[in-house]
């Protein structure tokens, strides 16, 4: 992790404002935002951990936690709610056990995403599951393919 | 001979690549004769608007256009044998009606070359006239009448608040201060609407020309992008044709050998609706957290970094060369007296004809939904239509004949906002929809002023309540109050808006209101805490389906023998009701 680090923060040592931008390269390479990293830039930049933090928390894009191996992503948009992308949210937070503010399951297989639009309304409502789309879906051909998964994993 | 093939979004998710695949494929392999190979080129284009019947492909053969609907991968090699070989299209999978329907109202200018060129191809811009706007105003006008042309234009801000672009630049022109900046706002957070990622992955040079049109009237010679990170396309073809633009001198020193310079950034954004807002985008770029400032000073006079600075929605941008190239008394033509133009809108919900327009202002609701969108998908009645996302509200069916423009929809409590624009049908409860739009705002308020921190908080509360059959009496008075006192005491536009889908639903939906807090019911069966799951007996085959698809384990019943649904047990998740062939499960 440290050469990644260091490799990241090469770029920032001039421009040390650009805490999204260097935010943005970290979750790239890690999937998350580790500890480490922060605590890191935050020595090397000497700009408060805090910082970061307030940052990260602001911007729905940073996650502090990995996610799991498989990432379903649902879309809330407008258009897929009045086609009942609740109910389909409903039923995958079922399924996966996770309760009102988590989103990665407990054995860390699934983590269920909400993005506020993925702009295919026309296909409303959209699920992705680790980037295949599935449009018009519903609850019961969702949760088919995340059985699916489980069985595989 | 070119054969297009509709790479918007909705074309992508349709499986547009595996389309152009096929096409490539079946171009080389089939033994086409070698002259028509020579000119046969199929090459992707961004949205061709009718999204619904994706994936879209047209084949321009001889001077004719021939449109099919729906193409799947193994469509393809019969096209091609058939149409492209052959001189017979195949009628069978001809675009029907509803294409031309969708399209024959439809006004383009922005969207003009979106799905007619390639954007990722420069060229194709330059040939079909781009870049000669931006040549003539730096070679032979001065700021001064660029900004004339664009007040005389009476375009305004296309990003929602409807602001004159010309007051706005020249604002800025007359500011003090050497150094100015100008930014594009592609930060397109309303849910439903996808009007500037198409601009921008359909036409990215269009925008880049306003830019620099832009930044020669204000005397700026430094712009950015601030666009979403969710838009990787957008990102990746708006990154390519500033390459491509600095690569032909377009940005960068001396552009078109005039002494004016002007570079352009990329800011990716990081997911926060709030950063739409002028000062809070400016606080993002900046690299802080996405918070608003008080207005005054405005960013016209006191901006990024504290210098002067424009920030113009994508679509406005993409306006600028066709005014400039067409003059303004032909833009003017366009829309009614006060609103200039067309719009660009984002058709979704409950409608047959999902996709992007493009109309002239002043067009009807009438028009969109019935004539452009060939009315409601299902054949239920119609019930509203929401324009302006989280911001906006509800105009109810029997406003149908409203003009869309900015005063029209103000007037009855909505916006036009960013474009979007969700048709609902008689399934679609407004009391849902306005907690919908809450849950948004409110996850979204970033906190800062307590009106819109605490006030969303509340709001979302009572409409929980009452979603959930714990509605109280004064409810909606008490909704209606906190609104109003949202709407004046907040601090920026989200806080001052926020209250409008909840305004407007009261409004115009009393009664759908009163059913859940008096009666405890939803009309519109949407609300799950107000319904009740029961099995007709008399229909019930004892098929099974519904007690194999309860999670709760709430169905019991012998095979082949009636099912029965225990009420203590059943959480109310309709899966019964949506797995049933036989329409036995009835709720209420």
């Amino acid at each position: 992790m440290d050469n990644i680090l260091k490799d990241i923060i090469k770029n920032y040592h001039e421009k040390a404002g650009n805490i999204i931008s260097l935010l943005q390269e970290t979750q790239d390479a890690f999937g998350y935002i580790p500890r480490e990293a922060v605590d890191f830039y935050s020595q090397e930049l000497h700009i408060a951990g805090s910082r970061f933090y307030g940052v990260a928390t602001f911007y729905s894009q940073f996650r502090l936690k990995p996610t799991g191996k498989n990432k379903i992503v649902a879309c809330c948009g407008t258009a897929c709610h009045v086609r009942g992308s609740e109910k389909i949210i409903n039923g995958l937070k079922r399924e996966l056990g996770l309760t009102e503010d988590e989103d990665t399951s407990q054995d860390g297989e699934f983590t269920l995403e909400k993005v506020a639009c993925l702009g295919t309304c026309s296909f409303a409502p959209v699920v992705l599951i680790n980037g295949s789309i599935y449009g018009k879906t519903g609850t019961e051909t969702v949760l088919k393919e995340i059985r699916k998964l489980e069985k595989g994993k | 001979m070119v054969i297009r093939v509709c790479m918007g979004p909705a074309g992508i998710a349709a499986g547009g690549k595996e389309v152009l695949d096929a096409f490539r494929q079946c171009l080389s392999e089939a033994g086409i004769s070698a002259e028509v190979k020579e000119h046969c080129s199929s090459h992707q284009v961004g949205c061709i608007g009718l999204c619904a019947k994706d994936v879209l492909v047209e084949v321009h053969k001889n001077g004719n256009k021939t449109t099919y609907q729906y193409v799947k991968p193994d469509m393809v090699e019969r096209i091609v044998s058939e149409h492209v070989i052959g001189d017979t299209p195949v009628q069978e999978w001809l675009a029907d009606s509803d294409c031309e329907n969708f399209y024959r109202k439809q006004v383009k200018v922005v969207l003009s070359d979106c799905g007619r060129l390639d954007p990722e191809d420069i060229d194709a811009y330059i040939a079909a006239g781009g870049y000669e706007p931006t040549r003539e105003v730096l070679a032979t006008w001065i700021p001064d009448d660029v900004i004339e042309e664009i007040k005389a234009s009476g375009i305004r801000g296309r990003g929602g608040a409807g602001f004159p672009t010309g007051l706005k630049w020249e604002l800025a022109r007359r500011s003090k201060g050497t150094k100015k900046y100008l930014i594009c706002n592609a930060d397109e957070g309303d849910p439903g609407a996808f009007m500037d990622r198409a601009v921008i992955e359909g036409n990215p040079h269009s925008v880049i020309e306003g830019m620099l049109i832009g930044a020669f009237a204000i005397g700026a010679d430094k712009g950015y992008v601030y666009i979403r990170a969710e838009y990787p396309l957008a990102v990746e073809r708006l990154k390519l044709a500033i390459k491509q633009a600095y690569e032909r001198r377009f940005l960068g020193e001396d552009i078109f050998n005039t002494n004016f310079r002007f570079d352009i950034e990329i800011k990716l954004g990081a997911g926060a609706f709030v950063c739409g807002e002028e000062t809070a985008l400016i606080a993002s770029i900046e690299g802080q957290r996405g918070m608003p400032r008080p207005k005054p000073p405005f960013p016209v006079n006191r901006g990024l970094w504290q210098k002067p600075t424009v920030i113009n929605n994508v679509e406005t941008l993409a306006n600028i060369p066709y005014i400039i190239r067409g003059g303004s008394a032909r833009y003017a033509s366009l829309g009614t007296e006060k609103s200039k133009g067309t719009k660009v809108f984002a058709l979704t919900g409950k409608i047959k004809n999902t996709g992007l327009i493009e109309v002239p202002m002043g067009i009807s609701l009438r028009e969109i939904i019935y004539d452009i969108g060939g009315g409601i998908e299902g054949g239920k009645p119609l019930k509203a239509v929401q324009t302006g996302g989280p911001s906006g509200g509800c105009i109810p069916a029997s406003m149908l004949d409203l003009n869309v423009d900015y005063e029209s929809l103000a007037s009855v409590g909505s916006i036009v906002g960013s474009g979007g624009m969700i048709v609902l049908d008689e399934d679609n409860c407004m009391v849902n929809m306005a907690k919908y739009f809450i849950q948004f705002t409110q996850s979204e308020s970033c906190g800062k002023c307590v009106p819109c921190r605490v006030g969303t908080k509340r709001l979302l509360e009572i409409l929980d309540r009452i979603t959930r059959g714990e509605g109280k009496e004064d409810d909606m008075e008490l909704l209606e109050k906190l609104s109003n006192g949202i709407k004046s005491a907040s601090l920026c536009g989200l806080g001052q808006t926020a209250p409008n889908p909840v305004l407007s639903t009261l409004k115009y939906f009393r009664e759908e209101y009163k059913a859940h807090i008096r009666d405890k019911k939803c009309p519109a069966m949407v609300c799950k805490e107000l319904l009740t799951y029961s099995i007709n007996e008399e229909v019930c085959k004892g098929c099974g389906a519904c007690l194999k698809a309860c999670p709760a384990g709430a169905i019991s019943g012998a095979k082949k023998k009636p099912h029965k649904i225990n009420a203590d047990i059943c959480i109310r998740c309709g899966a019964c009701f949506d797995v049933c062939k036989f329409k036995s499960v009835g709720r209420e």
